[in-house]
């Protein structure tokens, strides 16, 4: 057979694409999905994203493990949720400025511990070959879907599920919808609030170790760039639901993968701009779904960033 | 009881006055120093001395005439740089893209360089730094009229337009505007000799110092002096009374944010006029998210981020030598940044519950 899609390469490329880049952007919204529906914002999840991908790299180097990695990320994030939780739990302290400064300081610390680690190669998390059926590498590298992805669906249809219909998922509308009215109900805000960042930042960790330990799949300084902001601002456009999300991160996923599409086909030109893709295209988003008079439908009533 | 508490406070008066001015100089100096003792511990846990790091610091940004021109010479693009989070701040917004604004400022400028390299410095000079204050102005008042007419959050967006201002310059630079002549490091074609911004009498540090502290001293004559200073700390204290009050919220808003997007753009002006001679990507060297800390710190007082940002410009400056000497790798800084910034809004939380800082009753 001809392994020469010709221009066919490029959506192919885009499909194989949203899927790989997708996932840590899925990962970022799904928590910050959780923490904002608590009545929270966290922009530090870009910093826990960057930390999430050292430490878990740092890890699976270390133990020869890339769960273990995983683990260790997912717990780097819970801790790093906690301590934005618990700062924020403080009176007139401005929740978007200490995610802000917990930008800085996670990939801050992300750096300055992950300098040993750039060298090093760590085992990378396995993939499952959905394409072995076709004899044409560009759809089985399209259709190499890594564990993660899959578990990361999962996990948008759990959480959709659990807020939905189960006890703790009511508790958490509650406290995000009104706080006099979990305060009436005996429910601690700043309690559940804390633990709903945390558990956010369990999930934006994950997201790190998934850039590390499999796309881009190494370890270094320039990792993220962006995408754990992306995904926060990505669950303004999802609505605060977590199957949107999926949509959206794999929207955003395959933006981010065209330039690098149309690159392997030979149009060089404008490599910089198609870069550029995501954020335009989130900005853009952002502009469409946004509205100056009235609260944006779905929208948490504590939620200070659409006030 | 009561009546002889109200009369100590009566009493007390001129005192609880002074403290009242006293507070917000004073936590913010102590969360400062909170913050250097939680970044101390940091570095015993590493096996370093935070005396010695002090020591580098004091040494690499403040111990000699060098180091003092060296500390100077980096203050001035964080003292726009700061100014256009503080002006934003004044009607509540956060604005975080100033770095953005710096790097298309600098690109505006160096675009200048082929048409304006025959042209008489005189009118060349004050035309670059105006393009640079306009694609400042621009980027950021974008970011302040997307949230006035859209309700966009403007700390989002202005950070995404960030992010599309660095791929912007780094498609021109490599791309329309790129000077055949730069190989290895792709920029804009080196500026005329005419058009070099030199250095202030007698000492070693350019003119972006002089033009920093005189739009901080502006700035804080807008905020601080005028009506539409008054009116906009009327609208970030509450936009519906504002609007209630028939103040032009919409225009206040993106005003403030143009403006100090362009002290942002003229930022990057000097960037490519006195420091690289050329726009190429070293515009992108972080002095936009420095900015932002120096602004929390001064609590976006104009006036009091002139001596911040010489402080932090210190340990910027300081940064090499603390690194080569202790052996810290580069992030160390950001470690550093990222604990203060903590500290500082923490602190945010003990406005009137120092005890020593209450009048005593």
């Amino acid at each position: 057979m001809d392994n020469n899609l010709g221009l066919w390469a490029v959506p192919l490329a885009v499909i194989g694409g949203a899927i790989r880049v997708s996932t840590p952007i899925l990962f970022v919204s799904l928590g910050e999905t959780l923490t904002e529906r608590s009545g929270r914002i966290n922009l530090g999840l870009e910093g826990t994203l960057v930390l999430g991908a050292m430490t878990g790299y740092a890890t699976a180097v270390m133990t020869a493990s890339p769960w273990a990695g995983v683990l260790v990320a997912a717990l780097a994030g819970a801790l790093f949720g906690l301590v934005h939780g618990l700062i924020c739990s403080m009176p007139r302290v401005n929740d978007i400025a200490i995610g802000i400064a917990m930008m800085l300081l996670g990939t801050g610390l992300a750096f300055y511990f992950g300098k040993p680690f750039i060298q090093p190669a760590a085992p990378d998390l396995p993939a499952i070959p959905l394409g072995g059926w076709s004899s044409l590498p560009q759809v089985q590298a399209a259709l190499n879907i890594n564990v993660l992805f899959v578990i990361g669906i999962i996990a948008a249809l759990a959480l959709a599920w659990a807020l939905r219909a189960t006890r703790p998922g009511l508790i958490l509308r509650v406290v995000g919808d009104s706080t006099d009215a979990a305060r009436a109900l005996g429910l601690n805000p700043a309690l559940i609030r804390t633990a709903a960042t945390a558990l956010g930042g369990a999930f934006a960790g994950v997201g790190g170790a998934y850039l590390s330990l499999y796309y881009p799949g190494s370890w270094n300084e320039g990792i993220s760039s962006g995408q754990g902001l992306m995904a926060v601002a990505l669950v303004i456009f999802a609505r605060w639901s977590p199957v949107n999300c999926l949509w959206a991160a794999l929207l955003f996923g395959g933006a981010g993968a065209l330039g690098p599409a149309l690159q392997s086909v030979g149009v060089t030109q404008g490599y910089y701009l198609f870069y550029a893709a995501p954020y335009v295209l989130t900005l853009g988003v952002l502009i469409a779904t946004s509205s100056p008079s009235r609260a944006l439908s779905g929208a948490p009533g504590e939620l200070s960033i659409t006030k | 009881m009561a009546v002889a508490d109200n009369n100590i406070m009566q009493g007390a008066g001129g005192r609880l006055a002074l403290l009242r001015r006293a507070e917000p100089v004073a936590i913010p100096v102590l969360a400062l120093v909170a913050g250097l003792g939680v970044f101390g511990l940091f570095l015993l846990t590493q096996g370093r001395s935070p005396l010695a790091f002090m020591a580098y610091v004091w040494q690499g940004g403040f111990g000699s005439a060098f180091s003092w021109q060296n500390t100077l010479s980096r203050a001035a693009p964080l003292l726009m740089a700061a100014l256009c989070v503080a002006l934003p701040a004044r009607l509540g917004l956060v604005v975080i893209g100033g770095e953005g604004a710096i790097v298309l400022g600098g690109v505006a400028a160096g675009a200048l360089a082929l048409p304006l390299a025959a042209a008489p410095g005189a009118a060349a000079v004050p035309l670059m730094a105006l393009a640079a204050m306009v694609t400042g102005g621009l980027w950021i008042g974008a970011a302040g009229a997307l949230r006035h007419y859209r309700g966009v959050n403007e700390t989002i967006s202005s950070l995404l337009l960030s992010y599309i201002a660095i791929a912007l310059m780094n498609h021109l630079v490599e791309g329309p505007l790129r000077d055949p002549a730069s190989l290895n490091k792709p920029s804009t074609a080196p500026l005329a000799e005419a058009l070099h911004i030199g250095d202030l009498p007698g000492m070693t540090v350019h003119w972006g110092l002089a033009f920093g502290i005189l739009a901080c001293l502006l700035s804080w004559v807008l905020v601080e002096w005028t009506t539409w200073g008054f009116a906009a700390r009327i609208a970030g204290g509450n936009v519906r009374a504002a609007q209630v009050q028939g103040l032009p919220v919409g225009r206040l808003m993106v005003g403030f944010s143009a403006l100090g997007g362009a002290f942002a753009g003229l930022a990057g002006y000097f960037e490519v006029a006195a420091v690289h001679g050329s726009a190429n990507a070293s515009l992108a060297a972080g002095y936009g998210y420095t900015g932002i800390l120096i602004a929390f710190l001064a609590r976006h007082n104009a006036l009091a981020i002139i001596p911040v940002a010489i402080l932090l410009a210190g340990f910027d400056a300081s940064s090499g030598l603390v690194q080569r000497r202790m052996d810290l790798p580069d992030a160390t800084m950001q470690v550093l940044q990222g604990i203060v910034f903590m500290a500082i809004l923490m602190s945010d939380a003990a406005y009137g519950r120092l005890p020593f800082l209450k009048a005593k009753g």
